[in-house]
């Protein structure tokens, strides 16, 4: 395998958590701002289904912004390890 | 920055894992070999909670002080509601009623029966309060800034991976209870396993899918309260005038939120495991 100096590894490191985080962020972004778009075209379309929506979008709100958080659990064992 | 001298201790240790460090801003170190009368400025971020003392060979940590503390503040209302219930309400009855009923009907559009509702209602609520007031208590002012020999002596408990593993085994293990306390345990154990091809299939994922939701019940609700406290810590340490009031907005949210999935997809764990396949 290749051979890094001290100085090397730990910069390397750095740059591994900052990259984990910044990739593993734009997939649940863009999911997140899909499911929002489409709630609100359906609650501007129907505007007195405003209440039912509310509750099974904040529920897959919370499941694709998991995705991120795991991607930022990752990013932060990776920096302290 | 890991302590490699004694591992042993480390490992018999609750509070020390392989990721208790913390982590000081660089300024820190290089303060202390420059003017002495400066004072270091450091944040102090652990990934483990802080051990503050000890009882015999239990170790207290900060997060575990400050569970207890919900837990009374959980067990003062639940006293003083008990002692003040009459038919015709008071002001506080009246509140906790139009709390209680908000909630039920809400978990009532979720299981669609209200039978299901009323028998995994107090499970549900308990994690749902308990993650809740956990979840808001971060948001006091003297949380991971009042040091007690080095380590904060209060922080949120929820950013302790600890607690919420534990209450991800509970919702996990408790709808496998519930299961086979409804359908039998030939009947649930037969979604798992079973000799049809399609179903052996369908068992092996639904079997890795238990195992996802648990780590993503525990990871989810850590990394969100964690990631918070990071970033109220950070954004008053740059700029404590002002700055962190929006994020305190975020953090009140968030801490619901959260909360809220949480209690919401046990409820939802638990009613299709009480239910027949098809």
């Amino acid at each position: 395998m290749l051979e890094f100096s001290e100085s090397a590894a730990a910069t390397l490191k750095l740059f591994a958590a900052a990259f984990a985080i910044a990739a593993g962020a734009m997939f649940p972004a863009r999911a997140v701002g899909q499911i929002a778009t489409k709630a609100m075209e359906s609650i501007g379309r129907n505007p007195e289904s405003a209440s039912k929506l509310q509750g099974p979008m904040l529920l897959s709100l919370a499941f694709a912004e998991a995705i991120a958080i795991y991607a930022f659990v990752i990013a932060i064992l990776i920096w302290v390890s | 920055m890991a302590t490699m001298d004694t591992p042993v201790e480390e490992m018999n240790d609750p509070a020390h894992g392989a990721e208790a460090l913390s982590l000081e801003a660089e300024h820190a170190a290089e303060g202390a070999q420059g003017d002495e009368g400066h004072e270091e400025t450091s944040l102090h971020i652990s990934l483990a909670a802080d051990p503050i003392f000890q009882v015999g060979s239990f170790t207290v940590t900060n997060a575990l002080l400050v569970t207890w503390i919900a837990m009374a503040i959980l067990f003062a209302v639940a006293f003083k509601f008990s002692k003040t219930v009459r038919a015709v309400p008071g002001k506080f009855q009246a509140f906790l009623e139009i709390v209680f009923d908000g909630l039920l009907s809400f978990m009532d559009s979720v299981t669609q029966d209200r039978k299901i509702t009323e028998r995994f209602g107090p499970l549900t609520l308990t994690i749902f309060f308990f993650v809740l007031v956990a979840n808001w208590l971060e948001l006091i002012p003297g949380f991971e800034s009042i040091f007690l020999n080095g380590v904060p002596l209060l922080r949120a408990p929820s950013s302790d991976f600890n607690l919420t593993l534990a209450i991800a085994l509970i919702a996990v293990i408790s709808m496998h209870t519930m299961g086979v306390r409804t359908l039998g345990a030939v009947t649930h154990l037969k979604k798992y396993f079973s000799w049809n091809p399609i179903n052996m299939f369908i068992g092996i994922i639904e079997l890795i899918g238990d195992v996802a939701k648990i780590l993503s019940f525990s990871l989810r609700l850590f990394g969100n309260i964690f990631a918070g406290s990071i970033l109220l810590l950070v954004i008053g340490f740059l700029m404590p005038w002002g700055a962190p009031l929006p994020f305190m907005v975020l953090e009140i949210i968030v801490g619901f939120i959260q909360a809220l999935v949480f209690s919401v997809l046990t409820l939802v764990f638990l009613t299709i495991a009480t239910q027949e396949q098809h």
